[in-house]
């Protein structure tokens, strides 16, 4: 029984590495990848309560009016012009809508942008607090800048440096640019979304992302992470993002930044500490062919199931 | 000089003696005349903006990139090649024509310049010849921007590519060093002189020239909305204007003002953006309120509800416009807490907002009401505007907006309030005004199917925008992604719907022009109560030589 269970979550998993990627027809926000995206989940859902709540409101009071108060069931218009209840009523009532939205809002917000403090979360941390993750937190930061250039991503990784002192470095270019000679779209490669060099980040560790870029304003994005932050040339930004199950996940440049501004997506491989290992040492030695070979299948967890895959 | 003698002056004048046609039209100084032409002007370069958004929609109603490569030279590759760089100067000119030369020209210089001196009781604008000349400026703008189409912008082809907001270095030497990017800058600061003549021109006109009797708390509400529409343009235009010439002098005279490797910083050119751009918003959409007040007022036969909480509503948005820019900016890197009080602040907005939304509503509470052609489109207006509004306090929050920033969200979000808010205010006070203006009645069923058409055509453009936006598709693509198909091709059968609706816009007026049905002076009844109903339609070439005196009942 429990192997089974074993078995369908991980064929869960193995659904959702696959489900990073936009949905036709889908309605909604990607499936959260991290704890950030799915607070967002959250709030979106909340704050559509209200939204909608309002919406119905004045569709509701418009069908009133136009039903009751036509010319033909209403001939004779009455005349007042001020009502001090209704008035003070539709401008507090909205005020605590805005109010219990901002109550979510705000935490939320200093959750995504304010870099977590590592040490404190290894020590202290709860390990029950959906929030904070104490284990990952023990092996500390793990750092890859995202610079954008017209039309790729260059992704380096500071904590790998060489016997020369350089940081481990390469380019991530786009399969797909629209022209007649672009390789066929496959379940692996999907249209505008593949690159050659993927960026490989391990699950369960807290990636520190830096954007910076080299030309024009860039923006570099996940959507099932929840993050997205401009590359601007002579600037370095930075966020985090952890991603708890292992997949391959796709974004886009977000800012208008020229011809290929379409054609320069984001592929970043979540794959298992030990595989990413195996992939950093094989960069290292500056064979990208094998180290994307290393990571073209992507490795189980494990152990089981992580919480966000089982809440999915 | 008394009173008395000016009536005497103009006592020649009551036979509505109007000048030649060159004279009349080239050099009008006449606030009607000058009306008509900015609405011919908008309505010029809304065919030429809405031509362009309809072949955004061709190209994203099926993937890869195919019916622009027909406008471009080249074959195969190369023509896709060049068809990439077509398309973002199709969103870079379909945003800059729709704002600064449709909604603005439409909304201040036609609606305004035709009603404000009639609805405050003025014989014409206080600065007549300055009318003119903003008139002038704004079509040498528009040439501006359609030559800088046609000139080269970078290696990639002609025309500027940077999306409307103009952000450098893709606006700077780097991006875009042709002159298309230097044409853009002209046009817009010419543009921008001719908005800043009209809005001191409105200010002083409103201030100043209100019939004996009429004070501020009386003034109707389109006069308070250009009055404070006025004051915007007045305040954030030289902010852009300033943006501008930094940008003009970083491309051609060597300043590093947004260079980065020269010490400059193009995130301060963003925040100079916004602090125009946000107010703009508001520019363009605050006319509109004003607008749908009458209407709702006069298809109601009701007084105004709260007048002054709309008026004052008005004066709040404007003012809060001026400190919210921030949030088109949340995934710049700005700090942290700047970030929290843009979120506070630009949520604030609602409340105002909420406010204008519910009195319209309870202004037609208790009203026999009538639904021609102008209430629909008010009505209209309302339950989309309402739709714009809540997105508008879902991308209020960073933290949902680092996501949602740059994707369709904001697209559907903005042409909700603008595409169906602004557009939907402007075709309401066209047939509102209509006859007042032409002189003949317009097609009552052809206005209706136009509405119709109209509504069901825009929203299912827009509508979807939202899933694909949520979902994760990016702005500004030529190309989308696999999985966000779908869609983009129901949005784009809605432009179809909308075609045929303009085709019927366009069918309505050439009717109204060939019958030619007699205008009435005031066709809307006792709903109808500002000033611009007691005279005739088309109102004399020159009237109130008599100013009339508002006697003192009621708001307006």
């Amino acid at each position: 029984m429990r192997a089974l269970l074993t078995l369908l979550l991980t064929g869960l998993a193995a659904g959702t590495a696959h489900a990073a990627r936009p949905e036709e027809g889908a309605l909604g926000l990607q499936p959260a990848a991290t704890r950030i995206m799915e607070r967002l989940h959250f709030f979106h859902g909340f704050v559509m309560v209200f939204l909608t709540a309002v919406v119905i409101l004045v569709l509701g009071l418009l069908v009133w009016v136009m039903v009751r108060y036509n010319r033909k069931s209403n001939d004779e218009p009455r005349r007042f012009s001020h009502n001090t209840l209704v008035e003070v009523v539709w401008t507090v009532v909205p005020v605590v809508i805005l109010v219990l939205i901002a109550i979510p809002s705000f935490p939320n917000l200093y959750y995504q942008d304010a870099e977590p403090d590592l040490d404190k979360i290894a020590q202290s941390g709860d390990l029950d607090d959906p929030n904070v993750y104490p284990e990952a937190a023990e092996k500390g930061w793990l750092t890859v800048k995202a610079q954008g250039n017209q039309w790729n991503w260059t992704y380096q990784y500071p904590d790998f440096v060489d016997d020369a002192g350089y940081a481990m470095e390469f380019v991530s270019n786009p399969l797909h640019v629209g022209l007649s000679d672009d390789p066929a779209h496959t379940q692996d490669a999907p249209r505008n979304l593949a690159v050659d060099y993927p960026m490989v980040v391990p699950a369960n560790r807290y990636i520190r992302y830096q954007t910076t870029a080299s030309d024009v304003i860039h923006s570099w994005t996940v959507p099932s992470f929840g993050v997205k932050t401009d590359a601007i040339p002579g600037k370095l930004n930075q966020g985090w993002f952890l991603v708890e199950e292992p997949g391959v996940y796709y974004g886009q440049c977000s800012e208008l930044c020229g011809v290929n501004h379409a054609f320069m997506p984001i592929e970043v491989r979540v794959v298992p500490e030990d595989q990413f290992d195996r992939w950093a040492e094989t960069m290292m030695e500056g064979d990208y062919d094998a180290a994307a070979e290393i990571v073209a299948e992507i490795e189980p967890l494990d152990e089981e199931a992580t919480r966000l895959a089982a809440a999915q | 000089m008394p009173m008395d003698e000016i009536t005497l002056d103009q006592a020649g004048q009551e036979h509505d003696h109007k000048p030649g046609f060159f004279t009349r039209w080239f050099f009008s100084t006449n606030h009607k005349d000058i009306g008509t032409l900015y609405l011919i002007f908008a309505l010029i370069a809304g065919i030429i903006g809405y031509a362009l958004s309809g072949l955004i929609r061709w190209e994203l109603a099926e993937p890869g990139i195919g019916p622009l490569t027909m406008f471009v030279a080249g074959e195969g590759d190369a023509a896709v090649e060049a068809a990439k760089h077509f398309y973002n100067t199709v969103i870079t000119y379909h945003g800059l024509i729709m704002i600064f030369f449709m909604v603005m020209p439409a909304l201040i210089g036609g609606f305004g310049n035709w009603f404000v001196p009639l609805m405050i009781g003025a014989p014409d604008m206080a600065f007549p010849r300055m009318n003119n000349i903003s008139f002038w400026l704004t079509a040498a703008a528009f040439i501006l921007l359609m030559i800088s189409m046609f000139v080269p912008g970078g290696s990639a082809g002609n025309g500027f590519g940077g999306g409307w907001v103009l952000y450098p270095p893709l606006s700077g030497l780097k991006g875009h060093p042709g002159p298309a990017m230097d044409l853009v800058i002209l046009s817009l600061h010419t543009a921008g002189i001719a908005s800043i003549l009209g809005a001191i021109n409105f200010i002083v006109t409103i201030l100043n020239m209100r019939a004996p009797g009429m004070t501020i708390h009386k003034m109707p509400l389109f006069a308070w909305s250009m009055l404070i529409t006025a004051i915007l343009l007045l305040l954030a235009l030289p902010v852009l204007a300033g943006a501008l010439t930094m940008l003009l002098t970083d491309r051609n005279f060597g300043s590093q003002f947004f260079v980065p490797e020269g010490g400059g910083d193009p995130v301060m050119f963003q925040h100079l953006f916004w602090f125009f751009g946000h107010p703009e918003v508001y520019i363009m959409i605050l006319p509109a309120f004003g607008i749908i007040s009458h209407i709702v007022s006069t298809f109601s036969r009701k007084p105004i509800f709260g007048y002054l909480g709309m008026a004052y509503a008005m004066v709040a948005i404007g003012f809060i416009g001026f400190i919210v820019w921030a949030h088109h900016m949340y995934t710049v890197g700005m700090n942290l807490d700047l970030k929290a009080y843009f979120v506070a602040a630009t949520m604030v907005i609602a409340v105002p907002t909420g406010i204008k939304i519910f009195s319209w509503i309870a202004t037609m509470w208790g009203g026999s009401i009538e639904f021609k052609v102008p209430m629909l489109w008010a009505i209209g207006f309302i339950f989309l505007f309402t739709i714009g509004g809540v997105t508008g306090v879902m991308l209020a929050n960073a933290g949902i907006d680092h996501i949602l920033h740059d994707t369709y969200y904001v697209v559907a979000h903005f042409h909700y309030v603008l595409s169906l808010g602004a557009v939907f205010g402007l075709f309401a006070a066209w047939y509102y005004w209509f006859e007042k203006m032409f002189g003949v009645k317009y097609n009552e069923r052809i206005g209706q199917v136009h509405f119709w058409l109209m509504f069901v055509g825009s929203n299912v453009i827009f509508f979807p925008q939202h899933f694909l936006g949520l979902h994760g598709a990016p702005r500004r693509y030529v190309d989308m992604a696999e999985g966000f198909q779908m869609w983009n091709a129901v949005s784009s059968w809605g432009y179809v719907i909308t075609l045929v609706a303009t085709a019927v816009f366009f069918v309505g007026l050439v009717e109204a022009m060939v019958r030619r049905r007699k205008a009435e002076a005031n066709p809307w009844g006792e709903g109808a109560t500002t000033l611009e109903w007691t005279l005739s339609s088309p109102p004399p070439f020159h009237q109130f030589n008599t100013l009339p005196v508002v006697k003192s009942e009621g708001g307006h």
